[in-house]
């Protein structure tokens, strides 16, 4: 499924001005960048509650197309300027991590 | 005949040419000038002179530069017997002036084409804003080729040690450098892309880089990290100069970090880095010693690629 087909089916706030509308093939729920390096697939959307920068370092070795920012935390400024940059898409939602999970989940592998 | 100043406008080096065409000359301009008013008298602009130590006055009417007197013009006026008479009479009036606004490889050129050390500059309303002299201009060229030097020092391409049908990368990275971290990792997945490297073996230097190019930035003093690839494999090696590890037995086991409160709200210090990158690693080897430094080097074979898919 792609980025905006599934932001707007969950009523996803985008953050970023632009990205790439690219296929989400997997996702992956962790605060741990490392434990997403090591154990995330690649084309994921990585669901968490960092909003920062390094979170799109990770995101970017990975190919993620989107970031989900939980609880409705705050996303970084540089985060979004370097998003942007990237064209990976930040989204945003009040959910918690195990909600949001679960609803991606039926979206791209229900 | 003058000197010539020492950088040439016209075949100076791409970063030097860069330099001089991006830098105004109110970069470079002193705007804290000692200056005489048109009420002045030639003695009280000797006096002047004399308590500051300086060799030239520019003269304002308000804020608009009328003329300068330079020593030279003192001496004529002692001379002629003009000293006690206003300034007015017999400052220079021709003056040659800068804007502040114009590039410095103007003011370049300006102090080849004419003797004077220094030029008075004004603004586009011609309002007097300060002077330059060749002493400022080298001044702020050193300071800026100086950051200019440093950042290419981080992206340098350590072309010496290559050997045949190898690539060298060399980055250095400092501490707490979250706005470059991952940069180095980038540039070997781009790499090792345009080398047509599998997608899986890609995935594990991309691990591998990555977490050693953190693990320098947050637990290390700053250090660099280094990527040589070749047909066969890809050996990542990264140094750093302390603050070195007590036990290395340590850190290759799950789970064990040292990283304090700020660097886990950043996302860092689940104990998985160096255990990553040891998984991915067909070698991986890790030294350390206490205040010299840490040295650690992963080798992942390009041929695992079958293996591994
Ligand atoms: N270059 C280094 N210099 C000094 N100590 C280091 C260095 N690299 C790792 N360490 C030590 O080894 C520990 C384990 O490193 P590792 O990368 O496995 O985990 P981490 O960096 O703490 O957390 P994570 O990588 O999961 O974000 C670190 O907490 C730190 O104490
Ligand atoms: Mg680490």
């Amino acid at each position: 499924m792609k980025v905006n087909e599934l932001a707007s089916k969950l009523g996803y706030e985008i953050l970023t001005r632009e990205h790439n509308d690219a296929d989400i093939k997997d996702g992956y729920t962790s605060d741990l960048l490392s434990d997403v390096m090591g154990n995330a697939s690649e084309e994921s959307i990585l669901i968490t509650i960092q909003g920062h920068k390094n979170t799109l370092a990770v995101a970017s070795q990975l190919d993620f197309p989107a970031v989900l920012i939980c609880n409705n935390r705050t996303a970084a400024l540089d985060m979004l300027e370097t998003a942007e940059k990237l064209k990976i898409a930040v989204l945003r939602t009040k959910d918690n991590q195990f909600v949001s999970s679960y609803k991606v989940y039926c979206e791209i592998k229900g | 005949m003058p000197d010539r100043f020492p950088i040439s406008t016209e075949k100076s080096p791409n970063a030097i040419m860069e330099v001089i065409l991006r830098l105004k000359i109110k970069d470079a301009m002193v705007t804290k000038v000692i200056t005489a008013d048109r009420n002045a008298t030639m003695r009280d602009i000797q006096n002047l002179m004399k308590d500051n130590k300086i060799s030239g006055v520019p003269v304002l009417d308000s804020c608009r530069l009328i003329g300068m007197v330079s020593v030279n013009d003192i001496i004529h006026a002692l001379d002629k017997g003009h000293i006690e008479e206003p300034a007015i009479d017999h400052m220079t009036k021709s003056l040659v002036v800068l804007e502040d606004d114009m590039p410095l490889s103007f003011a370049i050129s300006y102090f080849d084409k004419y003797s004077y050390r220094r030029f008075p500059v004004i603004d586009k309303n011609r309002k007097f804003t300060g002077m330059l002299s060749s002493r400022d201009v080298l001044s702020v060229m050193l300071q800026e080729l100086n950051k200019e030097i440093k950042e290419l020092e981080e992206k340098i391409v350590n072309e010496r040690d290559e050997l045949p049908n190898q690539i060298a990368r060399d980055f250095f990275i400092k501490k707490f450098d979250f706005e470059n971290a991952g940069k180095s990792s980038f540039e070997l997945k781009k790499l090792l892309k345009e080398k047509n490297v599998s997608s899986a073996v890609i995935r594990r230097a991309s691990v591998a880089s990555y977490e050693l190019e953190i693990n320098i930035a947050i637990h290390s003093e700053g250090g660099r990290i280094v990527y040589l690839v070749d047909d066969e494999k890809i050996e990542i090696i990264a140094n750093d100069t302390g603050p070195g590890i007590e036990n290395v037995d340590r850190v290759v086991e799950e789970g064990y970090s040292t990283a304090n409160e700020w660097i886990r709200s950043l996302g860092f210090g689940a104990g998985m880095g160096i255990p990553n990158t040891k998984r991915v690693s067909d070698e991986f080897e890790i030294t350390s010693e206490i205040g010299k430094g840490t040295s650690v080097k992963s080798v992942i074979y390009l041929e695992k690629k079958n293996e591994s898919e």
